[in-house]
């Protein structure tokens, strides 16, 4: 049994952190910025939350988890809505989805 | 593997700094200082060091990075470039302090050695007398509140100094002839605003819960006032500055600091009164190790609304100068 | 390995000297606040290494655990925070001041208006 949960967390840690090399990339390579806040939104819903969830298993049945789950909780929150506070920061400084510099930029630069 | 990580740090967090030194654009440059404190916050816990993990996240990385959004908001948001300066001078300073000082490293202690100086003097005296003397597991808050009490007294006066600071040149509840706070579009920002009302209550009440449990995990006074005031930021950045002012009037807000500053020095006057020196906290009590837990008490409250009501006043000040003015898009000037 | 005794130490100076440099090379006003503040930062690492203890743990009293980082320098640095926090406030200020008197947070532009001849 505490077999089965030590391979669980590792293996959800490790999901974790891929999960956060994807979103990297994706923040990278992607071609525009709608798109790329979608990859590091990736990060906040997926890599932190399943890190978390594997501490949560090594730390067994403590306060440490229940105040890790609170985290989660609050990460859950919290990320989405800054992802969209920046998309909704980005339309309104006039930056169009499908085109890399929002219009003033071009016009000047 | 510590040295691995730690190394790693050190190479992200040196990458942030020469970002920040290159990056033209103010506002990436001041993401890139919120980014610099995580990672400066992460060394440190690494380094063992909770407390000021905690103090360098939430002050660096959240406090420091407002004030300079609120100010880049009334200034240039791009540098100018800087092309025809001359580099010669500042780089060869550079080198040279930076050469002399890593010469003068080699004779410190190697990272971490148990035989190093700085571990064998004054601070075992620290650690074997603190469940003693005071009672409460967290060593740092005991030095930084009984043992080296007058030292958090200076620093709460600074806190204090810089506020008084802030106000004679920037001015209290002076808003520009003429200008009135444009309201906010209340339907436009409707996910904002729901999750804003949820999060302020579990922000303020984080605030309180790392204030009172200062003493048995990392956190105390400047943590909690940091957080106390994040909250309220939060608050005014969503709904208004103005519906803001209305949760805490600035005729209160004022006052609070000086209040802050009262409570602990008070403290040491009751201490006096009571028959003990200033700040000598054993004759507030029979017991000593509640006597001692009273006084840090006292003492972290009058630190907590200190500094909440300081990084909440210099924020309202600066975002009131501001409502007059707008970024400038284009390079720093004229 | 002599040469990873002292990296902490080292990457620690090499960080205050690119703050510095920010500090000293730049024109732009808030620009030469965030390189203080990244010398500060750099300043605390190096106080923090200082009083690393390699087998220690976090100066938190607990059951098990004998052998504590030194927790001097940690208030030293908290203090030291908090301070540097009201210094970046003061001359974040000062900043907008110049901002309205002189139109510009450039310092050779301010410097120039200030060298002109005209009524004082």
């Amino acid at each position: 049994m505490a077999l089965a949960l030590d391979l669980l967390s590792w293996a959800l840690i490790l999901v974790g952190g891929a999960f956060g090399v994807i979103g990297g990339i994706g923040l990278l390579r992607l071609p525009d910025f709608f798109t790329r806040i979608h990859a590091g939104s990736v990060t906040d819903s997926m890599c932190a939350p399943c890190i978390i969830a594997g501490l949560m298993l090594q730390s067994g049945l403590t306060l440490v988890t229940v105040k890790l789950a609170f985290l989660i909780l609050f990460l859950l929150l919290t990320s989405p809505t800054a992802t969209h506070a920046l998309a909704k920061a980005a339309l309104h400084g006039g930056l169009v989805p499908g085109k890399e510099h929002s219009p003033a930029e071009e016009h000047r630069g | 593997m510590d040295t691995l990580v730690d190394i790693l740090l050190l190479a992200f967090i040196a990458i942030c700094a020469i970002a920040i030194l290159r990056l033209r654009d103010l506002f990436a440059v001041t993401m890139m200082f919120g980014l610099f404190s995580f990672i400066a916050a992460g060394l440190f816990a690494t380094m063992h060091a909770l407390d000021v993990a905690f103090t360098e996240a939430a002050v660096g990385a959240g406090i420091a990075t407002i004030l300079i959004l609120v100010t880049l908001g009334q200034t240039a948001r791009r540098e100018k470039s800087q092309a025809g300066r001359n580099v010669l001078l500042p780089l060869l300073v550079v080198w040279v302090t930076g050469a002399v000082l890593i010469y003068g490293t080699a004779d410190l202690p190697v990272f971490g050695d148990p035989q190093a100086p700085a571990h064998l003097h004054v601070a075992p005296y620290y650690i074997e007398n603190t469940r003693e003397h005071i009672g409460i597991p967290n060593m740092v808050a005991a030095v930084l509140a009984s043992y080296r009490a007058y030292d958090t007294l200076g620093e709460v006066v600074v806190v204090f100094a810089a506020v008084l600071g802030v106000i004679a040149l920037l001015g209290l509840r002076r808003r520009p002839a003429g200008v009135e706070a444009r309201p906010r579009d209340l339907e436009e920002h409707q996910v904002l605003k729901v999750v804003a009302k949820m999060i302020v209550p579990v922000i303020l009440l984080f605030a309180l819960y790392v204030q009172f449990h200062g003493e048995y995990s990392p956190g105390g006074g400047f943590q909690a006032g940091v957080i106390f005031a994040a909250a309220i930021i939060l608050y005014a950045l969503v709904f208004g500055l103005d519906t803001a002012r209305q949760v805490i009037p600035p005729r209160i807000l004022g006052w609070l600091p000086a209040v802050g500053v009262l409570i602990f020095g008070c403290t040491g006057v009751l201490t006096q009164l009571l028959g003990g020196n200033y700040l000598d906290y054993y004759v507030l009590a029979e017991n000593p190790q509640t006597a001692q837990q009273l006084g840090i008490l006292m003492i972290e409250i009058g630190v907590g609304v200190t500094v909440a009501s300081v990084m909440l006043l210099i924020y309202f000040i600066f975002a009131e100068r501001a409502l007059g003015t707008r970024t400038d898009d284009g390079e720093a000037g004229r | 390995m002599s040469l990873f005794a002292h990296y902490n130490y080292h990457l620690a100076i090499i960080l205050a000297m690119i703050g510095f440099y920010t500090m000293i090379s730049r024109s732009n006003l808030v620009k030469k606040v965030i390189g203080l503040n990244v010398f500060q930062v750099s300043v605390f690492i190096l106080f923090i290494s200082i009083g690393v203890h390699e087998d220690g743990t976090v100066p938190i009293l607990r059951e098990g655990y004998e052998i504590y980082s030194n927790p001097l320098p940690h208030v030293l640095i908290l203090t030291a925070i908090v301070v540097g926090i009201a210094v970046t406030a003061v001359a974040l200020a000062l900043v907008v001041r110049i901002r309205e008197e002189y139109g510009t947070v450039e310092e050779d532009q301010v410097q120039a208006q200030d060298e002109e001849p005209g009524p004082t």
